[in-house]
């Protein structure tokens, strides 16, 4: 079957999974608003008014989702909060993309004693709460952004590593590689011309799952204070400040609320409903 | 024979948990000294005089390995040196204010996960594909996409502030009523993991040969899976009791943070936006040492009961 065919094949099969397409519809949705929204807002998310504190959710001024206790609009606050929560996770992602990627596919396509010492470390991180690690990061070290992506991506790569291991080990007994192998191709452009372009699909895959959780981490974090700090804002600042006003003003904390619980199942979703497009024999994990 | 090799496997675990413990207490207290600047840099500035006496206090003055070795045999002692914000306190004494409460919430939490999420997994894999096994694998798949620090402020907000059945925080005069909001929020996303598993595992050994035998023989549903189904169902199980345990612990902090319960999370984020630097790298340290243990404890009662996992 030539790539084209087999490419065609999987593209019908996605737009037939009606999950999917829902799913990725909802989350571009989410993506274009956040991007546009604020530009068509009269608000600013610095704005702040302190006679229309607490508004509920009305279209005069078109403060759609209402303002918040320094009276900020909270429409444009809620966007942007997803802005920075998408953008954190997706480059958490990224790192931890990068890092699984190559720690896995050298410990497959090395094997024996080296893959079975790499494995019995990612064995090790495993049991460990890493989450508390980062908040050690977050106390010694200042708070910001750069380090906020580099600690989530660098708790996330040890399910990549142990999935793209797998798929490594099995790849470089194919015939391809072989003949690569024979025809004098050093090992370092085997792994990562010829292996690792084959272990992509798989890959975007788990990008998808990884994505929600990078998310979860980076709002964990900035609820407790510790990821994104004012006046920049993310989905879990957001939740943190609704907690202190829903006594009063419940949709404070119920529309960023909804919002992150809604990006994060349509992920979920998004990746259980490709995992089974994708790789069918997963389906009977 | 079978109780040698038991012995022999919860050995080897118990022996290859220390050099795991070991690489998280030099980690966290490398990350420490790595940190640019000291604890007390933010403080308008000391006389010289002082920062020097301050700097000996607290053994800032002393070389890494002098500092490693006096925290590890201190650490070994149970004493987790001073506390850089509470001055009149250690880590130890403030830990141990903090920690019953802690375990208090945490077990109830994990008891009252297990007991929801095995009935609701048994019950929705005895009615498979009916309505009300769809309601609960619903449930169960919503209830693993929300967040526990949404969890948690919106049972706040239906059960204590429109409802007003149960009290909101801890500072009121609950009695023990206090206690079940937060147990709740952190059990919850916890049964809606045991309830898929749960499902997942009662439907497999539902389907298998010795069921099937069993309703050969005419025996009742109830007794069936009372003393035939129910103890390989709950295998799977237990492999997940260690993430669950991580899951709660982290939970915790969020939902003492929203209660105001004064219990070890609590005491753990107010290190953090405090930069306390020992308070917090105890804290990491026992809830680092409080999960290997758990999972030990899971990973040798695994080997125990299914003799197959004792081979790898």
């Amino acid at each position: 079957m030539s790539i084209r065919a087999a490419l065609g094949q999987v593209a019908a099969r996605l737009v037939r999974s009606r999950l999917v397409v829902a799913t990725a519809g909802i989350l571009l949705a989410i993506a274009a608003l956040a991007v546009v929204g604020p530009l068509l807002s009269p608000h600013s998310y610095l704005e702040a008014d302190f006679d229309r504190r607490l508004l509920a959710p009305t279209l005069a001024d078109l403060h759609l989702f209402g303002t918040d206790d320094l009276g900020r609009d909270l429409f444009v606050r809620c966007l942007l909060g997803v802005q920075v929560t998408l953008v954190v996770a997706i480059v958490a992602s990224v790192v931890s993309l990068v890092i699984g990627v190559v720690y896995g596919a050298i410990a497959g396509y090395a094997g024996g004693r080296v893959d079975s010492a790499m494995m019995r470390l990612v064995d090790t991180l495993y049991a460990l709460p890493f989450i508390f690690f980062v908040i050690l990061l977050m106390v010694y070290f200042e708070r910001n952004f750069l380090l906020i992506f580099v600690a989530i991506g660098a708790i996330n790569w040890l399910d990549m590593a142990r999935i793209v291991r797998g798929q490594t080990m099995s790849l470089k007994e194919r015939e391809f590689v072989e003949a690569a192998r024979l025809t004098g191709v050093s090992p370092g452009r085997i792994l990562f011309r010829h292996i690792t372009p084959n272990l992509m699909g798989v890959v975007v895959v788990y990008v998808t799952l990884t994505v929600p959780q990078a998310m979860l981490v980076e709002s964990f974090l900035s609820f407790l204070g510790l990821g994104i700090q004012e006046p920049q804002t993310s989905l879990g600042s957001l939740v943190n400040n609704g907690v202190r006003q829903m006594e009063q003003a419940p949709w404070v904390l119920l529309i960023p609320a909804s919002l992150l619980a809604l990006i994060l199942a349509s992920f979920n979703f998004l990746g259980d409903g490709l995992r089974d497009v994708l790789d069918p024999r997963s389906r009977e994990r | 024979m079978q109780q040698t090799g038991a012995l022999r496997f919860a050995l080897m675990r118990v022996v290859s948990a220390v050099p795991t413990l070991l690489l998280v207490i030099s980690l966290a207290f490398l990350m420490m000294r790595a940190a640019p600047g000291g604890p007390f840099d933010e403080e308008r500035a000391l006389p010289a005089e002082t920062a020097a006496n301050v700097a000996r206090a607290y053994h800032l003055d002393e070389t890494l390995p002098q500092q490693f070795a006096r925290y590890m045999s201190g650490l070994l002692r149970g004493d987790l040196g001073p506390s850089f914000r509470y001055p009149d306190y250690s880590v130890s004494e403030l830990i141990g204010g903090a920690l019953p409460l802690s375990l208090q919430l945490g077990t109830l939490a994990m008891l009252l996960a297990l007991l929801l999420g095995l009935a609701a997994g048994i019950s929705a894999a005895l009615v498979r594909n009916t309505f009300v096994d769809r309601v609960l694998t619903g449930l169960a798949l919503t209830g693993i996409s929300i967040p526990i620090f949404v969890i948690a402020p919106l049972l706040v907000l239906v059960f204590a502030v429109e409802l007003g059945w149960l009290p909101a925080s801890w500072s009121g005069s609950g009695g023990q009523a206090r206690l079940l909001l937060p147990v709740l929020a952190l059990a919850l996303p916890q049964v809606a993991y045991i309830t898929r598993l749960t499902r997942a595992s009662m439907i497999e050994v539902m389907e298998s040969d010795f069921i099937r035998t069993a309703k050969a023989q005419g025996l009742g549903m109830p007794t069936i899976v009372r003393s035939h189904a129910l103890k390989p169902a709950m295998l799977p199980l237990l492999s997940y009791m260690g993430p669950a345990i991580a899951g709660i612990l982290t939970g915790s902090v969020v939902v003492e943070q929203i209660f105001g319960v004064p219990g070890l999370g609590q005491l753990f984020v107010r290190g953090a936006l405090n930069r306390d630097y020992t308070l917090v790298l105890g804290i990491v340290i026992l809830y680092a040492a409080l999960v290997i243990a758990l999972n030990l404890v899971v990973d040798i009662l695994y080997g125990y009961l299914d003799p197959r996992i004792r081979r790898r």
